[in-house]
């Protein structure tokens, strides 16, 4: 584990990295690491978007492997998402992007040279064998706003998507489960902890406006059984979801 | 090998690497999982994405593991892809889960529980 990750979302904007606790060296690690001390004991988020440079062993897939599966993590930055890939992939998790050009609103670009935006999207993702014929992929994907027009070009089809939020920073959500909601992509709720103030199932729902039908669990992103157990709660879920509308 | 490009692509190698093309059709096949199999080993003279991709794929790869192999933007590998799929040089093979792209229909019930029994036995 890189213990020097430091991510800055952790971080409170008024902290100001102090060297009161470093040793008169004068040669200590840099101020960004001195934050680590305020959430001693916190999953490892690590890079969410950074690059995997180097080449990596190749685990190859089983010849008979002929169907794909995706599920879809995603959160705000920071929240562990990567780390949740990693802790059940197969393989390192692997980063790769995509990138879309809109024509600019309301521009006719008929000619091609109207005001264009590119949108460009990182996300990791890793791999689960499942059988000799089902592989799951899984994407630790960002939860901004701009990630949300690539969504139907990366993740039509997904399974479903488990929303991974930090407690102490609920609103950070919002979005995503406001999003996932209008592409009608089920999904559950996982809290990673992050060791914070604990509260209540009720406190959570409340702040997130989760309807009671929707799965919330907790979790340890860093832990494989952990997340494993979070990726069997939204299956489980999607199972429930088909019964209730196979009866209707 | 040819080692992966670096991230930042500049826009005027991608437009290269794809003879101009910035988007494959519209009916493009290929799913970020769809896996792709190589049917014919590269000759010489190809194009080394096109090469690079053969050499990859001999074991199913999905679109997306071929995006991060290359370091090339998943809508760029769609069109070498296509290129391939095209000649007959790779098959594909595409996710069951996709067959209505833009409804969200829940998967079958039987493929649910296949994944649940895998995920269980991890």
């Amino acid at each position: 584990m890189d213990s020097a990750t430091s991510d800055p979302a952790h971080g409170t904007p008024t902290a100001t990295p102090s060297v009161t606790g470093t040793p008169g060296t004068g040669t200590g690690a840099p101020a960004t690491a001195t934050d680590s001390g305020t959430h001693t004991g916190a999953p490892d988020a690590g890079p969410d978007t950074g690059a995997r440079t180097g080449r990596h062993a190749r685990t190859p897939l089983a010849g008979t492997a002929d169907n794909g599966l995706k599920i879809v993590v995603v959160g705000g930055f920071g929240v562990g998402k990567t780390t949740m890939v990693r802790s059940v992939s197969e393989i390192r998790p692997l980063n790769t992007e995509e990138t879309m050009t809109r024509a600019g609103e309301g521009v006719d670009d008929l000619t091609g040279v109207g005001t264009k935006t590119a949108t460009t999207v990182a996300f990791d993702f890793g791999r689960i064998t499942l059988d000799a014929r089902n592989v799951l992929y899984l994407f630790g994907a960002p939860g901004q706003e701009r990630f949300w027009f690539l969504w139907d070009r990366l993740f039509s089809g997904t399974l479903g998507a488990v929303v991974l939020v930090d407690t102490r920073r609920l609103a950070d959500s919002w979005y995503a489960i406001d999003r996932l909601e209008h592409h009608g992509t089920p999904f559950i709720v996982a809290c990673n902890d992050f060791g914070g103030p604990v509260h209540t199932e009720q406190e959570i729902r409340e702040a997130l406006d989760l309807p009671e039908h929707v799965p919330l669990v907790e979790c340890d992103a860093r832990d494989r059984s952990s997340s494993k157990y979070v990726l069997i709660t939204l299956l489980e879920h999607l199972q429930a979801q088909a019964l209730r509308e196979t009866r209707t | 090998m040819s080692a992966p490009g670096p991230r930042d692509e500049s826009p005027d190698r991608l437009y290269t690497v794809t003879g101009g093309r910035t988007r494959a059709g519209d009916d493009t096949p290929f799913d970020l999982v769809t896996l792709v199999v190589t049917e014919s080993e590269p000759v010489p003279g190809m194009q080394s994405e096109h090469r690079t991709i053969l050499r990859l794929c001999r074991r199913p790869t999905a679109v997306v593991e071929v995006a991060a192999e290359l370091g090339l933007p998943v809508s760029i590998v769609r069109i070498l892809l296509a290129d391939l799929l095209a000649t007959g040089r790779i098959s594909a093979r595409h996710p069951r889960t996709s067959r209505h792209p833009g409804t969200h229909g829940l998967p079958d019930p039987d493929l649910l529980e296949q994944v649940l029994v895998g995920l269980r036995n991890l």
